[in-house]
């Protein structure tokens, strides 16, 4: 067969970082004391697959290295070897080597990981000392070159018949692997019973629906045969025999001898949701499908769940999402013409009829761009998934003992918004394991259980998605944040905050340059990043502690960057919009509120805060309607950690834009983070709070009192 | 009113022609356009649609020529006054004055980009030996800009390398572009 497997390196790439991730998830829920064979199983299923789809492409490397993991998987699954936290790291390290081997392959590039051989050795140092059988190192690639090289003259040798249980695949075995150690003893011919092969349509990929007759010309004891089926000997129908003269190769049936035309036909056909193909369908020959039809196909329960990796840039999208689309465009298309014939032969009195149908094309464009916005729209489980592993990481190296809840995992979010929003997650939970959780001893003196515990809650709350990152560890210090702020100029002494503005110093710069991470018993390394991240997303972080009990950061994110809720305002003859998120109130100015500092900055004084005005007309330099600034509205909006009051001349409707950009025809634009169409057909830009902050010259307001804010000039 | 039909009429003879040369053989042909009484010409391959003026949003700060960015078909695209850029007194737009809508290649990507001018004149074809080098002239430091000087039996025109010219910095002073001619 000559077909181009390269095509299908891709699925297979996907399917093997699922594989990977299903690996690694159940190897963190192993209890080493009281292991669950359905979570072995499941894990030796994964790798299974990743080696026989590694054998099948050509990727020898991944193929022989998961080789052996799956050999030592096998020895646990069978309980002939007891598994242990050195094994289950050792498993999780050889997952990271393997996803890097996959990487490599699919980046292109040779594949060179140094310490794949120091693991591979030490997986065959724990094999070699073990009691287990099944220890060759027959090359997977080699696989199936067994059928035509024996020699019918040969004198001694089994005949061996082999008609395992429907179920053997599912129980972890492998036909196959039994072959080639079989195929390790000496020339092996291999005859398939296809003849309880089901229809095409009914065939589960999973089941194992073949029978084999086996010659085996190898002068062995047959212990040593029977050794190779030992773990299914009680599952199967097996007889041995001593190879007579007639039991030659030639009465192969050279159709039945290449098992992997079969399994070239998963019945992938039946899946139903765009689900992610059962890895057992393209593992290895021996899956051959097929079974008596009365055989009900399996529903498919026991497929890894769909876990794929965030960074590819395709989507798989459930059918429901399409089929729902496809709907909605019909129901468009219906109204269309529905107006057209309206339009052919129009009066006055089928006004009604022409404003109902208008209405009706209004709803289906509104729930059609729902749809389309929902095709984009991921379960954040993507991105929370990388959290065990990290925390279990983490924990264990910081000698912390920390249980991570994760709840609202199907929260649907952009995928877009998610890619962007996984690191500052990663560096939020990475700074409550460092600087919130105590060690266990700590802990335990301060009368907490010793183990902390890490929430991750994601919910939908209005347009937005929230996403908490709780912990019930030592809660941020405010006095050392404090005195910290008071070094570091940020906070002048005397000044009197409020305990939320105390936690909201740790996104401040200046703290991130702490010359000692330890001098802060909160947190507050890198928080400044994490905030900036957070807002160029056009969401908001906000943390909420209290001491000794723990700290709760919230972020708020809009579900989609494509689409933002904006507020329209106007400058003389320009709209602009604001992004509503952005917004925290907006006031009519009166003189005396107003306060106009040396140098030329005006002050809005909002309750116990002075707020720096900004005249968009000033730096836009375009015409307001009047030049006094009782004349218009000030807009509070908050933006780069900062608050400032911008002054508008009116504020029109508020409504959903369509974010397009400016940079792809023409370029960045100071203060515009883009522009979008407004209903009339025209163009309006997208003000860019932090960037109207840069060009007006505010410079941070750093909560001093009106007397010394003289630094806040223009 | 007569005005406006005919300029429309104009404008969609010319579309014709347009997607007509784009359909056939890559040749030297030119859209040619007038500013200042001036004919210039640019590479019609570059040329993706000529539409009528429509007022356009205004970007904050940006230089005068820049008219602002409208919206073609969803697209936020820029649009240059060439009379603007070339440093010749501001036109009052009227229903002739169209803006060419081009495809600029800037570093691998490609930008759609409109520029306004006075009047679309016709699609000239100039070969390569008809095509004579913008006189070099020590006064005139735009020449870059000018891929030369097509010449017909009636009529010089100046053809603008118009990549070149549509991703020029700001601050480069186009007024002598138009002047490529003389010498």
């Amino acid at each position: 067969m000559s077909i181009d497997l390269s095509q299908f390196h891709q699925v297979f790439f996907e399917e093997s970082y699922e594989g990977l991730d299903v690996m690694e998830s159940a190897l963190l829920n192993l209890q080493p004391d009281n292991v669950d064979s359905e979570t072995i199983n499941e894990i030796f299923r994964a790798a299974h697959s990743i080696k026989g789809g590694s054998g099948t492409f050509g990727f020898n490397d991944v193929a022989s290295f998961t080789h052996v993991v799956e050999t030592l998987l096998d020895e646990i699954r069978s309980g002939s070897r007891q598994i242990t936290l050195e094994i289950v790291d050792l498993f999780l390290k050889s997952v990271d080597c393997i996803r890097r081997m996959i990487q490599q392959h699919d980046a292109g590039e040779p594949c060179e990981i140094p310490e794949a051989a120091e693991i591979q050795q030490t997986f065959e140092a724990i094999l070699s000392k073990g009691q287990a059988s099944d220890t060759s190192e027959v090359d997977p690639s080699d696989a199936l070159s067994e059928s035509g090289e024996s020699d019918s003259s040969a004198s001694s040798g089994w005949k061996i018949y082999f008609k395992p249980e429907l179920d053997v695949m599912r129980t972890g075995n492998d036909p196959l692997r039994m072959f080639r150690e079989l195929e390790s003893l000496g020339p092996l011919t291999v005859t398939a019973d296809i003849s309880q092969l089901p229809p095409i349509n009914s065939i589960d990929p999973e089941a194992c629906y073949l029978a084999w007759t086996l010659l085996l010309e190898a002068d062995v004891d047959k212990s040593t045969v029977e050794e190779v089926f030992e773990w299914v000997v009680d599952e199967s129908e097996l007889t041995i025999e001593p190879l007579s003269s007639g039991d030659s190769a030639d009465k192969v049936d050279s159709h039945d001898e290449q098992p992997d035309i079969a399994e070239q036909a998963p019945p992938e056909q039946q899946e139903q949701r765009v689900a992610p193909v059962s890895p057992a369908s393209n593992s290895s020959p021996a899956v051959s499908p097929a079974a008596s039809s009365k055989e009900p196909t399996k529903p498919s329960s026991v497929e890894p769940k769909d876990k794929s990796k965030v960074e590819v840039s395709s989507i798989r999208v459930g059918i429901d999402k399409v089929d729902d689309l496809i709907n909605m465009v019909g129901e468009l298309v219906i109204t269309q013409s529905m107006l057209g014939e309206l339009g052919l032969d129009f009066s006055m009195d089928s006004l009604p009829r022409l404003l109902e149908g208008i209405e009706q094309l209004s709803q289906n464009t509104r729930e059609l761009q729902e749809s389309v916005m929902r095709i984009r729209m991921l379960p954040i489980s993507f991105t929370f998934s990388r959290f065990p592993r990290l925390v279990h990481d983490l924990s264990r190296s910081m000698g912390k003992k920390i249980e991570l809840k994760m709840l609202g995992e199907q929260t649907e979010l952009d995928k877009t918004v998610m890619e962007r929003i996984g690191d500052p997650l990663v560096h939020l939970v990475r700074n409550s394991l460092d600087h919130g959780i105590e060690t266990p001893e700590q802990r335990v003196k301060s009368g907490k259980p010793e183990t902390g515990t890490i929430t991750l809650n994601a919910f939908h709350q209005g347009g937005n998605i929230v996403i908490q990152i709780i912990d019930d560890g030592a809660g941020l210090n405010k006095t050392r944040i404090l005195e910290k702020a008071k070094q570091n100029g940020l906070v002048a002494d005397g000044d009197a905050l409020a305990d939320d503005q105390i936690h909201d110093l740790i996104f401040r710069p200046g703290f991130s340059t702490a010359d000692q991470i330890s001098d802060i018993s909160g947190r507050g390394v890198g928080m400044d990043v994490v905030r900036r991240n957070i807002n160029e997303l056009n969401g908001s972080v906000e943390v909420e502690s209290v001491e000794g009990e723990g700290s709760t950061f919230t972020i708020r994110l809009p579900l989609t960057l494509a689409i933002l809720d904006g507020q329209l305002i106007r400058v003389g003859k320009h709209i602009y919009i604001l992004p509503l998120i952005s917004i925290v109130e907006s006031i009519q100015s009166f003189q005396r509120m107003l306060h106009r500092v040396v140098g030329g900055c005006d002050l809005l004084r909002l309750r116990d805060e002075y707020v720096p005005i900004i005249r968009l007309s000033s730096i836009f330099n375009i015409k307001p309607d009047g030049n006094e600034m009782e004349d218009g509205l000030l807009v509070v909006v908050e933006g780069d950690n900062m608050k400032v009051a911008i002054l508008i001349d009116d504020l029109e409707a508020q409504q959903q834009v369509v974010i397009k950009s400016l940079e792809e025809n023409y370029k960045k634009v100071e203060g515009v983070s883009g522009a979008t169409i407004l209903g009339d057909g025209t163009v309006s830009l997208i003000l860019d709070i932090s960037g109207l902050i840069k060009l007006s010259g505010v410079q941070r307001y750093e909560y001093k009192t009106v007397s010394n804010g003289d630094d806040c000039a223009a | 009113m007569a005005e406006q039909q005919s300029a429309d009429a104009d404008v969609a003879r010319i579309n014709e022609e347009i997607s007509d040369a784009i359909a056939h053989e890559p040749s030297e042909q030119y859209l040619t356009f007038f500013i200042d009484n001036e004919e210039y010409g640019v590479d019609i391959l570059s040329v993706q649609e000529i539409r009528g003026w429509e007022p356009a949003t205004e970007i904050p700060n940006s230089p005068a020529y820049l008219k602002g960015v409208i919206n073609l078909r969803g697209a936020i695209v820029p649009i240059t006054d060439l009379r603007l850029r070339f440093g010749i007194e501001q036109f009052e737009y009227s229903p002739v004055t169209v803006v060419i809508v081009v495809k600029v290649k800037s570093g691998n990507s490609e930008k759609i980009m409109g520029i306004v001018v006075d009047a679309v004149s016709d699609v000239s074809n100039f070969s390569t030996a008809d095509i004579h080098p913008a006189p070099e002239l020590t006064f005139n430091k735009n020449t870059a800009f000018v891929k030369g000087l097509g010449s017909s039996e009636d009529k010089m025109v100046i053809l603008l390398d118009i990549n070149k010219l549509l991703t020029a910095p700001d601050d480069v002073d186009l007024s002598e572009v138009g002047r490529a001619k003389l010498g």
